[in-house]
């Protein structure tokens, strides 16, 4: 990696920053600074007329349908159903509905333009944007020591799975080693957070087929996994507890007997569940054959996670890609046949009771020893040297006021978050911070993925097939 | 509330103190999630928490049906012109909880996408800090509201 | 024949880096090749979309570079293709016609970076608001923070 061509050398200086986006300050040097920005891409050349449009209100919206040329890939689900009319309606009797960005089944700020048949979904444009917090561009200006602080935030429902991608992309520039115990923890900790995210997925997927009660019993039982986290790293959500070179501290005396009390309980609540709905005849009706994806189209469009293990893709991260020594656990990754939301169901709830028979093994095998890395560059040096010691001291300082250096380099990694594949991808020009990083998040293509499970299917099939897809509002915009 | 019970099961009171009262006790929040917070808002009306102490527990979809909206989470740039829509549409009397300090303040994330605080775009009425507020802070935040409106000191 | 060799095949001139951790092969495209190699990729076996974002390398020529990660399910590999886009004409071929997973990250890698997508069905803004200026992942545009006010400040009076 050394002699790459194309990683970033040479001496940078800071950007030169103007003054942020003031709209009151239109006639200032400002202003003309950020026109010119603006201009830079269509300087000089013929400005074509989509380029004019983009600036429309409502440029985002669904396009006209002549001039759609997307539709021919969206379309290519076949959904067999009574009500579905075949014959293409006319345009006067085509109706455009718009759902959403507040709207309680969209899961967030999610909005989609929908082009109704009578109760026929024509034509479906997700909308995105409504969370967008800018995060890779606050990611620039932290150093890798507050990094994940900052990615935590992007999927709130599987915190750790974004700590965890961003430590071992930070890690594996750094080339530094985690001992087993760290690496275990790590492993208990994203496997707990899968469950609870499959949980509130099972919350809301009930609450939005009409079993509200299902709404109770998830974050009952979710309740007791956030207790854990909450005794583990001092927050029920948004950890900040996996960093580069190992996690923030060990785990709690009497941790053993939370984890087991755990997976008891949670044990017991996926029992309940499937009583609820394994029999469930509304349940059945609203979700087999619904929201169907092939194998190809999910290849195609990026769908990966429990969407494509449910449409036949035999397809996991940890065991294709093992990190953080998770391929010293057995566990099975589930497959469905059909890809319809009743399918996800089921690969859901198996994930759930495979994650916990991992939870189980780390349980019985956790071993002893370190749970960060030694390397005092990475790792802040012990309390007690501190007390000690005048340069641990000032290590202990420069550390975490200026961050530690990461050589220049790019690289790619990516765990199994619950939802799918999430990568984090950093380039670092040897500086304590990243010159860019971008995360791959598994939300993002779902939601693009939308348009293709609910094309021609009916209007009540948008919050079964949407709640499937469990898409988190923050890991699509970031 | 009760400023002098008389003898046989009566209460008397002021007129205006009766109806904050009742005002206290039927709150109904407009779902307005945004962020991590909103998962925090959910687990505040499930079961451990239980929202329905209050008789809060009915999340209106509709903003013509709710009193109170709790910002829970990040506003981003796009979402502002949204989320003043939606307050307007709420019928008086109506408050505002900015749960969060990414609502309260931008939090972390002072940069080009978000708005800095959503007293910038709606009246706040109570502040819950944490990042996100567990239901405790989030309770404690609607008992504020509740002692507020009791007291007459917001008034609208 | 694993998916990689047999693209290595198909262009002797191109240099593959192999990273080893995480394994995944690196492969430096020129930008008029992009489209073609893309293609090609997808029939050797990387048939899978990943990702495409944009960096901006500032002080470097070609300013901008566009990076595709591709993968194969079987055996396990991954692609990464790095593309440079010229700051002065940032256009490149859209890849939605091979991939339509393509189709939000452009318009992402458009809105952020203001990497035009030659041929793409629909390039708007797709995160921020239709009528933003600027292209904010842009190393040259600030981070755009306000200075934080305190009430008892000398500064706020």
């Amino acid at each position: 990696m050394s002699d790459t061509p194309n990683v970033v050398t040479g001496d940078f200086e800071a950007p030169t920053t103007e003054p942020p986006s003031q709209p009151e300050t239109a006639d200032s040097a400002a202003a003309e600074a950020r026109r010119e920005i603006h201009d830079m891409w269509v300087a000089g050349t013929e400005e074509p007329a989509w380029m004019r449009s983009y600036t429309n209100e409502g440029a985002q919206e669904m396009l006209e349908a002549e001039s759609d040329p997307a539709l021919e890939i969206h379309r290519g689900t076949t959904v067999t159903d009574d009500f579905i009319v075949e014959e293409p309606a006319d345009d006067d009797e085509l109706q455009i509905l718009n759902m959403g960005p507040q709207h309680p089944s969209t899961h967030g700020v999610l909005r989609l333009h929908l082009e109704l048949d009578g109760e026929t979904i024509r034509r479906v444009k997700p909308i995105i944007g409504y969370l967008h917090t800018g995060m890779e561009k606050t990611a620039e200006t932290l150093t890798y020591m507050q990094g994940s602080t900052n990615v935590t935030r992007m999927d709130y429902l599987s915190p750790f799975h974004m700590e965890l991608a961003f430590s071992l992309a930070v890690e594996s520039l750094l080339g530094a080693e985690i001992p087993e115990r760290g690496q275990a923890i790590r492993v208990l900790l994203t496997e707990l957070n899968r469950v609870s995210s499959h949980l509130v997925w099972a919350a809301t997927q009930g609450t939005d087929l009409g079993a509200v009660s299902m709404m109770i019993y998830g974050f009952r039982d979710r309740e007791y996994i956030l207790q854990f986290f909450e005794k583990v790293t001092g927050l029920r959500m948004n950890h900040n507890f996996i960093r580069p070179g190992g996690v923030a501290a060990d785990l709690p005396d009497g941790w053993e007997e939370d984890v087991d009390e755990i997976i008891e309980k949670v044990s017991r609540g996926v029992s309940e569940y499937e009583e609820l709905f394994n029999g469930n005849p509304i349940f059945r009706d609203r979700t087999i054959g619904v929201g169907v994806i092939t194998p190809e189209e999910c290849k195609a469009l990026g769908v990966s996670g429990p969407i494509a293990r449910a449409s036949g893709i035999k397809w996991d991260l940890r065991k294709a890609f093992p990190y953080s020594g998770i391929d010293k656990y057995e566990f099975e990754v589930p497959t469905g046949k059909h890809g319809d939301v009743w399918d996800r169901y089921l690969v859901r709830i198996e994930e759930v009771k495979q994650s916990l028979g991992i939870v189980r093994q780390v349980l019985e095998t956790m071993p002893a020893g370190d749970y960060r890395t030694l390397d005092r560059k990475v790792t802040p040096p012990p309390r007690k040297r501190i007390d000690e010691s005048m340069e641990a001291l000032i290590h202990h300082f420069k550390l975490f006021t200026s961050g530690f250096k990461v050589p220049a380099g790019e690289t790619y990694q990516a765990v199994e978050s619950p939802r799918g594949e999430l990568g984090m991808y950093i380039v670092s020009d040897g500086r304590e911070r990243p010159w860019r990083m971008h995360a791959r998040t598994p939300s993002f293509n779902h939601v693009q993925a939308l348009p293709t499970m609910m094309t021609d299917s009916l209007v009540a099939d948008i919050v079964a097939t949407i709640a499937s897809c469990d898409p988190v509002l923050g890991d699509v915009d970031r | 509330m009760a400023h002098r019970s008389g003898p046989s099961g009566f209460l008397l009171t002021t007129y205006e103190s009766a109806i904050n009262w009742t005002r206290t006790r039927s709150m109904w929040a407009a779902t307005f999630g945004l962020a991590c917070c909103a998962i925090e808002m959910m687990a505040t009306g499930a079961a451990h928490n239980d929202l329905a102490r209050f008789g809060m527990e009915v999340f209106r979809a509709s903003p013509r049906q709710a009193d109170l909206m709790v910002v829970a989470g990040r506003v981003s740039q796009k979402m502002a012109p949204v989320l003043r829509q939606v307050y307007d549409q709420m019928s008086e009397p109506k408050w505002v909880i900015s749960m969060g300090a990414c609502a309260s303040s931008g939090g972390m994330f002072n940069n080009y996408a978000l708005v800095q605080g959503v007293d910038e775009v709606v009246p706040v009425d109570v502040y819950v800090p944490g990042c996100p507020p567990g239901p405790q802070s989030l309770l404690h935040g609607i008992l504020t509201l509740q002692d507020k409106v009791m007291s007459g000191e917001i008034t609208r | 024949m694993s998916a990689l060799e047999s693209l290595a095949d198909a262009y002797p001139d191109l240099v593959f880096e192999h990273v080893l951790d995480p394994p995944q092969s690196v492969a430096h495209v020129p930008a008029d090749a992009y489209l073609d190699f893309v293609a090609n990729a997808r029939a050797a076996g990387f048939d899978v979309f990943v990702d495409l974002c944009g960096v901006d390398y500032l002080r470097r020529d070609p300013r901008f570079e566009v990076v595709v990660n591709l993968l194969s399910y079987d055996p396990p590999a991954r692609l990464r293709i790095r593309v440079g886009v010229a700051a002065d004409d940032p256009v490149l071929p859209t890849l939605t016609e091979t991939f339509p997973g393509a189709n939000f990250y452009e318009r992402e890698a458009f809105d952020l970076f203001g990497i035009v997508f030659a041929g793409h069905p629909d390039l708007t803004r797709i995160v921020l608001p239709d009528d933003w200026e600027g292209h904010p992942l842009r190393k040259d545009y600030s981070v755009g923070s306000v200075p934080v006010r305190f009430k008892e400040s000398p500064k706020a009076q």
